[in-house]
């Protein structure tokens, strides 16, 4: 360690030279660190982000995701939606193929979604493809799995009906779950198909090794549709849990792409790596969740609303974690699609007036300095949480508020969310897909993920008005309307927008930042 | 003697099953379970998982069932890496973490003995300080310190060696993890050997030997030596279950793909099936070597003898 800080200077010059020199351009390789080992590389035994990058590289649905993220369409290259949108035909391509060269048909489509359906396969997933007419049924056993709602016509024909209209549900499909999966392959080598040597995809790559916990080799597939125009020879993924080997190994030019990088190393990234280190807004939101259930403080809305007031964001985004997080003054973030945030509405106050506003509330509340709110925040382990909720609690301290902060590692936290033992807890979330519904409804009555059982007529409505909206632009207000609501009543605490966080290599090219940090292989190429 | 390995082996059978059974009750104790994560999962999905998985059962009735699935050799599925069972997992990672862990402890060997040896023949010279020392920092200075160190300055800066990956075993891949791995090694037994070696010479057999007139050398390498290995190797029972088995803090920092982080990776995600995988295995590994250890010393000391 001695030794270490007298040759700083040196050292660290050495770093830079080292670093400006030893980024290479390698044969065609794309070498990335994903941030952990895949549970599975079968797209119904996944429900991770990381398990995302690699099961989308071999596999494509019927839309899929441009560069930027965007769905442009996949195995079906043309749709028609039914007029009360319940009723979607698509066309699949006539050169979908597998990577075995056998033909990609409706019934692969059909045989996958009535898999990840069945309870045998034990999917935690299945349940985003609920909107399919009678899928929760056919889950739970209330109905005959040749009962869901979709059909293949023809082999080139595939239909799909859904319970009630969904407008996000195109985009779902370019998600993992909706993936199809090859009949043939699968009846074949049952459960362990998705292993190399067995795996059959028909994405723009193929499975050829996987060395548990090291790493997953995938080359191009010549059988893919758009095979000619992948420039890369192969595409490695690295499973690396410690940010930190990952930046070290980015730094020593062993990987091209890091999906994630230390916090803490933000600041000394933008000064040093400045080309290298890409942000940007993220599908994610950071909030404390107030418990609303009787007995607890938190269940009356001024004090969740002085309590909302007293927040710094600011103070937390730039000086406490100045990791480039947006602070937060709404529930939904920024960027999602046909939508337009409501905003908190003392967003525009001064600090100053936001602290007379929540001493009064917390009076008439009948808190005050001879009958302090006693409040037990919980947070799951991390030093970022840690940092935010000591923060938070000093914020409280001049409303008279003591904070009792638990911490515990996630699986308990999230067991004690569930058991509601708590008064104000951490939680955050990430969109299963590009559609405010997917927040909001964390916040409607009686759902899983609402763990402070925040409950509110008026909200609920406009929620059930929104569902039935065909309009996307007006459906997106409704769904506004709705967060207002949940806003001026203080139902959660937003704190601040997530960001992504990647190295990338400078000499890729087709790197686009996207808000859901969608980056299939196919797009990328070394520049010559 | 073989009577007395097949004896050792049948005794091992309570002791396991004691292990056993503690960590299985322990583990069901711990609150959270393997499907609490960020995001709840609806209530039929959550009781098909655990149905599968058989934990909807009452706990003894968990137990009971693993406890025959075990004895047909059956550890399981893995909770969390859904395409392998926990024997797959070890069968994968076992051989990875035993050649870095043998490598670790032949390193260590090399150094520690000798240099505990001279410190031990140079008692309170210079020399003598210098090992202590730096074996005293050795022991002392964590692993997750000195890792990312080596790999800063060895890996990133002076780009001598990779800074982490397997790559099937290649030695450059090795040599920083190794290193990592045996300096607090290397520490201990240098401690142990200097410390063990100054006891032996002041004893009675030892005088004997010099005024026999023996050089000083024969009385080192023919008399001292053996005896003063003696603690050493009972060390290296435990030790190298502890070094084979994998380092969850050099796999992690290094990307080795060896089974140390399951213990404790499968036990945040309450991966059930590796968790008790691994602590069998382990519980077996340290029997065996116990054991093991035990054998050498009758042939580093004739006085002890199994012969009933």
């Amino acid at each position: 360690m001695f030794l270490h800080l007298r040759l700083r200077p040196t050292l660290l010059a050495i770093t830079l030279a080292a670093t400006l020199t030893t980024l290479p351009t390698h044969a065609d390789t794309l070498r990335i660190a994903i941030m952990g080992e895949p549970a599975s590389l079968d797209p119904h035994k996944i429900s991770g982000k990381w398990e995302n990058d690699v099961v989308g590289d071999l596999f494509e649905g019927l839309v899929t995701e441009a560069a930027d993220g965007e769905r442009i369409p996949g195995v079906a290259e043309s749709w028609e939606i039914s007029e009360d949108g319940t009723v979607y035909t698509f066309h699949l391509r006539e050169d979908a193929r597998w990577s075995d060269g056998e033909p990609v048909t409706a019934e692969d489509f059909v045989f996958a979604f009535r898999r990840i359906l069945d309870p045998a396969t034990a999917a935690d997933y299945a349940y985003l493809l609920y909107p399919v007419r009678n899928a929760e049924a056919i889950y739970t056993g209330a109905a005959e799995p040749h009962t869901l709602g979709i059909e293949a016509l023809d082999a080139r024909t595939l239909q799909i009906t859904l319970e009630r209209s969904t407008p996000y549900f195109l985009d779902q499909l370019s998600h993992y779950t909706a993936y199809p999966v090859p009949k043939h392959v699968v009846e074949e080598h049952g459960d362990r198909w998705s292993r190399a040597g067995n795996m059959v995809s028909n994405g723009p790559f193929k499975l050829q090794r996987w060395q548990s916990q090291t790493r997953i080799e995938v080359i191009p597939n010549e059988h893919f549709h758009a095979a000619d125009d992948i420039a890369l020879d192969e595409v490695v993924y690295f499973p690396i849990e410690e940010r930190n080997t990952a930046l070290n190994r980015f730094r020593a030019g062993e990987i091209d792409v890091a999906r994630e990088f230390p916090t803490e190393q933000y600041a000394w990234l933008r000064d040093n790596l400045p080309d290298a280190t890409h942000t940007a807004p993220f599908l994610g939101i950071y909030y404390y969740v107030f418990n609303s259930r009787d007995g607890h403080p938190t269940a009356d809305p001024s004090v969740r609303e002085a309590l909302s007031l007293a927040v710094r964001r600011e103070v937390i985004s730039e000086q406490i974690l100045g990791t480039g997080e947006e602070p937060a003054y709404s529930f939904v973030p920024p960027g999602v699609g046909h939508y337009d945030p409501a905003q908190l509405a003392f967003a525009d106050m001064s600090q100053e007036e936001r602290m007379a506003r929540a001493q009064e509330l917390m009076a008439e509340a009948g808190y005050g300095p001879d009958n302090p709110l006693e409040l037990r925040l919980r947070y799951n382990t991390s030093e970022d949480h840690r940092k935010v909720a000591i923060a938070i609690a000093a914020m409280w301290k001049p409303l008279g508020v003591e904070v009792d902060l638990f911490n515990s590692e996630v699986a308990v936290h999230y067991a004690d969310l569930r058991q509601g033992d708590f008064d104000v807890a951490r939680a955050g979330w990430i969109g299963d897909y590009n559609d405010a519904q997917n927040f909001l409804s964390l916040l409607e009555s009686g759902v899983a993920n609402n763990y402070g059982a925040y409950s509110n007529e008026e909200f609920d409505a406009l929620m059930r008005e929104a569902a039935e909206t065909q309009d996307l632009d007006r459906r997106g207000e409704i769904m506004a309307d709705a967060e207002q609501v949940a806003l001026d009543d203080s139902a959660t605490l937003p704190i601040n927008y997530y960001v992504s966080r990647n190295l990338v290599n400078p000499a890729l090219q087709g790197w686009e930042n996207n808000i859901e940090d969608i980056h299939r292989s196919r797009w990328i190429s070394f520049e010559d | 003697m073989l009577l007395y390995v097949f004896k050792r082996l049948f005794q091992a059978i309570p002791t396991l099953l004691i292990v056993i059974t503690l960590s299985f009750f322990l583990m069901h104790l711990a609150p959270g379970g393997p499907f609490d994560g960020e995001r709840q999962l609806p209530a039929e999905i959550e009781a098909n998982l655990l149905a599968t998985y058989n934990l909807d059962q009452p706990v003894w009735k968990q137990y009971l069932i693993y406890l025959g699935n075990l004895l047909q050799g059956d550890f399981g599925p893995s909770f969390r890496y859904k395409d392998f069972t926990v024997t797959e997992l070890i069968a994968e990672g076992f051989p990875v973490s035993l050649e870095l862990g043998l490598w670790a402890i032949a390193l260590a060997l090399l150094l520690g003995i000798p240099l505990g040896i001279v410190a031990a023949l140079r008692r309170n010279t210079g020399l003598d300080y210098v090992v202590m020392g730096t074996a005293l920092a050795g022991v002392a200075i964590p692993n997750f310190v000195i890792a990312p160190l080596l790999a800063l300055v060895f890996g990133v800066m002076l780009a001598w060696l990779p800074v982490g990956g397997w790559n099937d075993g290649h030695w450059r891949n090795m040599v920083l993890p190794v290193v990592a791995l045996s300096i607090q090694q290397i520490a201990y037994i240098a401690r142990m050997t200097r410390a063990s070696m100054i006891e032996v010479l002041g004893s009675h057999f030892i005088r004997t030997a010099r005024a026999k007139g023996l050089s000083e050398r024969e009385v080192i390498w023919h008399h001292a030596l053996r005896p003063s290995l003696l603690p050493v190797v009972s060390y290296l029972g435990p030790a190298i279950a502890g070094i084979i088995t994998g380092s969850v803090v050099i796999e992690q920092i290094f990307g080795i793909p060896g089974i140390g982080r399951y213990f404790v990776q499968a036990a945040l995600n309450r991966d059930y099936t590796l968790v008790m995988g691994t602590v069998v295995f382990y519980g077996m590994l340290i029997v065996l070597l116990n054991l093991i250890v035990d054998l050498i010393y009758s042939v580093l000391d004739p006085q002890i003898r199994y012969d009933d």
